[in-house]
């Protein structure tokens, strides 16, 4: 009986498999991080320092076919190449294209491109030709004599390929520097294109038997066409996206679809024609980004960044997991010689390869690479699953050794995997290769960044070669002039691109103090207490002053008064009830100070002829727009507000918003002056006290008129209070990018 | 013709030692120089401004000027000159040369600090030593030139924040009553620091003679 509920359990758990690999997966971190508290596994929280997670990911794909197998059941080809090519594979190739850093990735395109075409033409000659010739050698097992020579090359541009699954998955976690992780990832991607091509001919011809130089040059051919027509499929869907996106202003929820759906009809696109899906899926994310991300809302961003990392995050760990199952449950053909050769052969092609090519690469290059980082990049040339999915594609029949070969492949992923993505960290701990900055990216950085384009670009221009900063400048001229026209919607597409950023900065910023609780004082991104007065040249006081200037203990009781006042706004302030609650505030009142941003140029002249008193910022901490506002010295954060006489006024500098001490007199004056305004008019239909969000008076009416205090109040008011929810209000506005 | 030659060959020679380039991109330079002089032995500013591509250039004022500011020279004058001649172009391209991989980590550092020298007396322009906030907000307005009016509103903005960012990150404490005059050359150091500046500040020098194989013209 005992026998029969083993059976049953296990039969149950065999008929949910896809369901418990899929609970496994789904609480795979908690598990491991668990598994760490346990008082008993010592090692274990060492152990996530010292293992990367692919190792224990195939680890636990190991022990997970292990089970299978002892309980005696047929383990389903789970890297059966359809899914592996088709539902595993884009969503990491998408993750990668659209994060993919563009600027590093063009700059040393010449290099990746060496690496990841000749490099992997030289890999796959190399271990092919030599494993032909130890198969020929008469110490060879008999079994391997009859290893024809194009298999063998075949195998060789299998085995040759450095798999950017592996290489993500292992550089992720050690952080160097930007230079190498480009280097080897941007490898990573486009040698598919040379995989590709290489397969499918040694493929073809090992039925033919006979190559001739017509053959080859045809596969040259090949190559062109697959790699050029993949990277141009994928710039024409992500044409298409970007067209597509400038119009979904009023679809925004299923704006990211557009995006998702484009890509993968591009990686399918490409697989029919036999083009490169991977640099097809590349080209795709790369080209749609700037121009998507400038027209979709801040939502679908976010929309689109979680569901691709968590696609990727997904399929990576169920493909380490299957190839571990993969391993065990595989129909191995266990032959030493071919094995170690395989493997000694691959790490010795990787370092020719790489030591060869930096050498005449370095004649190329205006910064070399050293020999530390030659060594990382043949170290991390890491084969993985893909390597192992094109071996299981293979047909049994005309390949007799194919059993052999997906041995040997899997030994060598193994070893790649554990053996170096275990010691790589270590090693670049101990040469001591550059880390990735970790700094944010400060404004400074952006805006000398763009001075340096410029300078260079003139300098070559000065020096008469056209060189690559001149070509770049040229595309960038172009893309500003007519594609951008084309492709992003309204005002934005002629924004320049250090305006783009110091917005985007802005937001961040905003976003960033009031999820800090919106308190009082303002986090900025590095803890000082420097404020805009600080580095505001003074200005001599004016000549005219409405009334003498009040004393400093009468200014302080004063300022004590008003802000007892104002703690109660604020408490006021922040219950605020759910009807009336913006769904975006920030973008809404964004896109309002971006277009009228030219209106109020004419309306600031006109208050600067009234120098009767120095424009002064408006608002207490907590009003998101006015954060905003406060970031940026936008006119529209000067108010003018026409006092009345009883009212002292005190001539103040440009105070800094942002420092709270420098509360100024007038500010609080303000607020004082719009409670009362407010209070006098309750709107009906809230249910607490509370300062109710309310759409603006006359949106774009009034503002070139020079109005009395009512002009003033309401555009103070329209600065302080939200625009309410209003039917043709767009939900979201778009992000910058 | 034969003497003037090898007079000239060792003006190459010793400007070679003295530069770091090698004698052939001299002789480029040198071509180049005559190129734009219109064979005369001086340049001035008009020479510079005739060259077309520079038109869409931004900043080109400030590069032109560049040229003739006697800051870059190393020599501890100050000022403008109105002509330079062939000695002191080369010392100006001086500053975009890459770095060698025999290079040790002081040398990087000592050109790293030059070329930031060179940056910082492009801002600086009326030479105290520091950049204040109206010439930051000129450099700024310069790179938005060609933005239209967006740009300089914008630009104002931009160049407070920047300034801030620096007084932020070099003097974190202030007082609200403290004025932070300007950006230092170590300051601007500091805040650059990310931006690794002699891998960045390059741009290729020619070895070969290339001119003849340009389908464009290069003037």
């Amino acid at each position: 009986s005992s026998g029969v509920f083993s059976g049953l359990v296990l039969s149950y758990l065999w008929s949910r498999r896809f369901y418990i690999i899929y609970i496994y997966n789904k609480y795979w971190w908690s598990l491991h991080r668990t598994a760490s508290v346990f008082p008993g596994f010592h090692l274990i929280p060492r152990l996530s320092s010292i293992v990367p997670e692919s190792c224990l990911l195939i680890t636990v794909g190991l022990l997970v076919g292990g089970l299978i197998k002892l309980a005696g059941e047929k383990v389903p080809p789970v890297l059966d190449s359809k899914l592996f090519f088709l539902c595993l594979l884009p969503p990491i190739i998408l993750d990668a294209g659209y994060f993919l850093p563009i600027r590093p990735f063009m700059e040393n395109l010449g290099t990746i491109l060496m690496f990841a075409v000749v490099g992997t033409l030289w890999n796959a000659f190399f271990v092919g030709g030599l494993l032909y010739a130890v198969c020929q050698m008469q110490s060879a097992p008999s079994d391997l004599l009859n290893l024809e020579l194009l298999p063998c090359l075949l195998f060789g541009s299998v085995v040759s390929a450095v798999d950017p699954v592996a290489v993500l998955a292992v550089f992720e976690e050690i952080h160097i520097n930007e230079l190498l992780h480009i280097l080897v990832f941007g490898e990573s991607l486009l040698n598919d294109a040379v995989t590709v091509v290489l397969y499918h001919l040694f493929d073809e011809y090992s039925s033919v038997g006979t190559v001739t130089v017509v053959d080859a040059v045809l596969g040259v051919l090949c190559f062109l066409v697959v790699a050029v027509g993949g990277v141009l499929v994928g710039a024409i869907y992500g044409i298409l996206a970007a067209f597509t996106s400038r119009f979904t202003s009023h679809t925004r929820v299923i704006e990211p679809l557009f995006v998702f759906v484009y890509s993968y009809m591009a990686y399918l696109s490409a697989e029919m024609f036999h083009l490169s899906g991977i640099m097809a899926l590349i080209a795709c994310g790369a080209v749609m980004r700037p121009y998507v991300e400038a027209n979709i809302s801040h939502k679908s961003h976010t929309t689109i960044k979680y569901f691709l990392k968590m696609w990727s995050s997904v399929s990576e760990t169920l493909i380490f997991i299957f190839l571990g199952v993969a391993t065990v449950d595989g129909d191995h053909s266990w032959n030493w010689t071919f094995v170690t050769v395989t493997v000694i052969l691959c790490l010795v092609a990787r370092i020719i390869g790489v030591v060869g090519l930096t050498f005449i690469i370095n004649k190329f290059r205006i910064v070399k690479l050293t020999t530390k980082d030659q060594f990382i990049i043949a170290y991390g040339g890491l084969r993985g699953a893909i390597a192992f999915s094109l071996g299981y594609l293979l047909d049994n029949d005309r390949y007799p050794m194919r059993r052999m070969f997906l041995t040997a492949i899997i030994t060598v992923v193994f070893f790649t995997v554990f053996v170096q993505g275990m010691t790589i960290k270590p090693l670049v701990e101990l040469l001591a290769v550059k880390k990735k900055q970790e700094a944010k990216r400060s404004i400074n950085e952006e805006i000398h960044t763009q001075f340096l384009d410029h300078l260079l670009t003139g300098i070559e221009d000065i020096c008469g070669h056209y060189g690559h900063h001149h070509w770049k400048d040229k595309l960038n001229r172009f893309n500003k002039k007519y594609i951008k026209k084309c492709l992003i919607a309204g005002e934005r597409s002629r924004e320049p691109q250090l305006i783009a950023f110091y917005h985007k900065m802005e937001m961040k910023q905003a976003i960033e103090l009031v999820e800090s609780g919106g308190g009082v004082k303002l986090p900025p991104s590095v803890p000082s207490t420097v404020s805009m007065q600080n580095i505001q040249p003074k200005k001599p006081p004016p000549v005219e002053r409405a009334l003498p200037q009040i004393p400093k203990g009468r200014e302080d009781e004063i300022r004590k008064i008003l802000r007892g006042n104002l703690q109660k706004t604020r408490q006021r302030l922040r219950s605020y009830n759910r009807h009336t609650l913006v769904a975006d505030p920030f973008e809404d009142g964004w896109s309002d100070l971006l277009l009228k941003k030219s209106k109020m140029i004419e309306l600031e002249k006109k208050i600067t002829e009234m120098n009767n008193y120095l424009t002064v910022p408006a608002a207490p901490p907590d009003s998101p727009t006015i954060t905003r506002a406060r970031l940026s010295s936008d006119p529209q954060t000067y108010q003018m507000k026409q006092m009345s006489d009883s009212v002292p006024t005190i001539q103040v500098d440009l105070a800094s918003p942002q420092s709270p001490d420098s509360l100024s007199l007038l500010d609080e004056l303000q607020r004082a002056d719009q409670r009362r305004e407010l209070r006098r008019r309750p709107p009906p239909d809230e249910e607490e006290g509370g300062l109710m969000m309310r759409p603006p008076q006359a949106r774009g009416g009034d503002q070139g008129e020079e109005g009395g205090p009512s002009a003033k109040e309401q555009r103070l008011q329209r600065c302080l209070s939200d625009p309410g929810p209003s039917a043709e209000d767009d939900e979201d506005e778009p992000f910058l990018s | 013709m034969g003497a003037s030659q090898t007079r000239t060959e060792d003006v190459f020679q010793e400007l070679s030692d003295k530069t770091g380039f090698s004698l052939e991109q001299i002789r480029i330079l040198h071509k180049r120089f005559r190129q734009l002089s219109g064979e005369e032995d001086t340049i001035s500013k008009e020479n510079l401004e005739k060259i077309q591509a520079l038109d869409k250039n931004p900043i080109r004022n400030q590069i032109i000027e560049a040229f003739f500011d006697k800051r870059n020279q190393n020599d501890g004058e100050v000022g403008s000159s109105r002509e330079i001649g062939f000695q002191q172009f080369v010392k100006v391209m001086c500053h975009f040369k890459p770095p060698t991989l025999k290079m040790t980590t002081e040398d990087k550092e000592a050109m790293r600090r030059e070329k930031l020298r060179f940056l910082f007396n492009m801002h600086d322009t009326d030479n105290d030593g520091t950049i204040t906030l109206d010439e930051y907000r000129k450099v700024v307005e310069e790179l938005l030139s060609k933005s239209g009016a967006i740009g300089l509103e914008a630009a104002k903005a931009i160049a407070d924040a920047a300034m801030l960012e620096v007084a932020s990150i070099n003097v974190p404490h202030m007082e609200p009553h403290e004025f932070y005059e300007g950006i230092t050359f170590e300051h601007f150091e500091q805040i650059l620091k990310g931006l690794e500046m002699e891998s960045r500040m390059n741009i290729r020098f020619l070895d070969v003679d290339t001119s003849t194989m340009h389908c464009g013209k290069s003037q």
